[in-house]
């Protein structure tokens, strides 16, 4: 349920057609996650889940699965 | 201050520097032909004894020359900046030079942010972002820097003048713990300092990074000191830092310190000033030529650059964090840029 949270977040903040698997995505390996997108996509994912990350975190955040690890390490559940 | 990129004296920096960049030289000779043949042409076979007895190669080389070290395939971005002539270098990122240099970038900005990210006034129009096929320079940098804010607030409106209402909401939210400034120099200037002054806006929680050169402001007699002055004097701003990059080393920022003036270098990267005519390292107070080394650029020979810009060293070990301390005097005339480059052996096709 969690995870389906966060794909969804994903797929509003690079704008990516619900059919489009978002979990092997990486940052700057298509065209819609780009540095702008990456700015909205970290505030989806803060409002989402009610999180600050750091700046090392928001650097750090490069894949969905680096996001997935992010957000459980402030304590978010994501298990299915 | 916590820091851990502002720690290396020079002696222990340039020992340092000295074997990783002698390292970098022969990735780059192995795996960048046209660099290698530049290297032969030059005939630089063996080790550099010192850093000073780097090879460089002249900035605009990167405009005239493909010069990447990592197959085709590997390249993820390519980062352009136009000169004044059109001209246009281009810088070959893989993935882990990529990442490098973000994550480097953000230490060397952590020592005077801290590790939050803080609510962020841009000192531009989102439009500057808004053309996401070619953006600006100066999109490119305010990009560059949106990693560092949050709740960011894109200071001018539609039609590029500032929205002094919305940055009252800003301040109204934000302004009683500190927040980021990112703008450049020329644009800080015009848009906010002036309106924050006429508008009685107090900045004192701000701290402003801002880079992008003194020329424009040069006709209305603002350098870095009055700037600083007036800044601290008529809004309360005082944790001010300049910085001096450049695209063809990206990730690297010489940062200014807290006390104002002076320029620092992490300790992944250093100066060297050398004398325009026998390009020997110029004394500490004298003038010359800025040449930038940095260890950042693995994907493409970008680790000792000559510049096109004048600079000059205050002091080294002498300052408020170790290594040297120096200033940017703005940029070599025209036509001396074109003859240094031509006097240079590998500088011209």
């Amino acid at each position: 349920m969690e995870l389906e949270r966060l794909r969804s977040v994903f797929r509003n903040s690079l704008e990516i057609p619900n059919e489009f698997p978002v979990d092997d995505l990486e940052y700057r390996g298509n065209a819609q996650w780009d540095s702008l997108a990456h700015m909205s996509l970290v505030a989806a994912i803060e409002d989402e889940f009610g999180v600050m990350l750091d700046t090392d975190e928001v650097i750090d955040l490069s894949s969905f699965n680096r996001a997935q690890q992010i957000l459980e390490k402030h304590g978010v559940v994501l298990a299915i | 201050m916590l820091t851990d990129v502002f720690t290396l004296p020079q002696p222990d920096k340039e020992k340092q520097l000295r074997d990783e960049l002698n390292a970098l030289v022969s990735h780059h000779r192995r795996s960048c032909p046209p660099y290698a043949r530049i290297l032969e042409a030059l005939d630089l076979r063996g080790e550099a004894a010192t850093v000073a007895e780097l090879p460089w190669l002249p900035v605009r080389l990167f405009k005239t020359r493909k010069l990447v070290s990592v197959p085709e395939d590997q390249v993820i971005r390519v980062l352009t900046s136009s000169g004044t002539t059109g001209e246009v270098s281009r810088i070959h990122l893989d993935r882990a030079a990529a990442a490098t240099q973000s994550r480097m970038l953000a230490r060397t900005l952590a020592t005077v942010l801290g590790p939050r990210r803080l609510p962020m006034l841009v000192v531009e129009g989102r439009g500057v972002v808004g053309d996401r096929r070619s953006y600006s320079a100066r999109g490119a940098g305010a990009l560059g820097m949106v990693n560092f804010g949050r709740d960011h607030h894109w200071l001018l409106d539609a039609d590029d003048r500032p929205d002094v209402e919305a940055l009252r909401a800003f301040l109204d939210r934000h302004g009683r713990t500190p927040f980021l400034i990112f703008g450049f120099t020329f644009m800080v200037w015009t848009y906010l300092y002036e309106v924050a002054r006429e508008h009685g806006l107090d900045l004192s929680q701000g701290i402003l990074v801002h880079s992008g050169g003194w020329k424009k402001l040069a006709d209305r007699a603002v350098d870095n000191a009055e700037f600083r002055r007036r800044f601290g004097v008529d809004t309360g701003l005082t944790r001010i830092h300049n910085f001096y990059g450049m695209v063809e080393q990206i990730g690297t920022v010489f940062l200014e310190g807290p006390e104002g003036g002076s320029l620092y270098c992490p300790d992944f990267a250093d100066v060297i000033i050398r004398d325009p005519v026998t390009w020997q390292e110029a004394p500490v107070g004298t003038p010359g030529i800025i040449e930038v080394l940095s260890t950042l650029p693995t994907s493409y020979p970008g680790q000792v650059l000559l510049t096109e810009d004048l600079g000059v060293v205050h002091g080294i070990d002498d300052g408020h964090w170790p290594g040297k301390r120096f200033g940017v005097l703005g940029r070599l005339p025209r036509a001396e840029a074109r003859g240094c480059s031509d006097t240079y052996p590998g500088g011209t096709p």
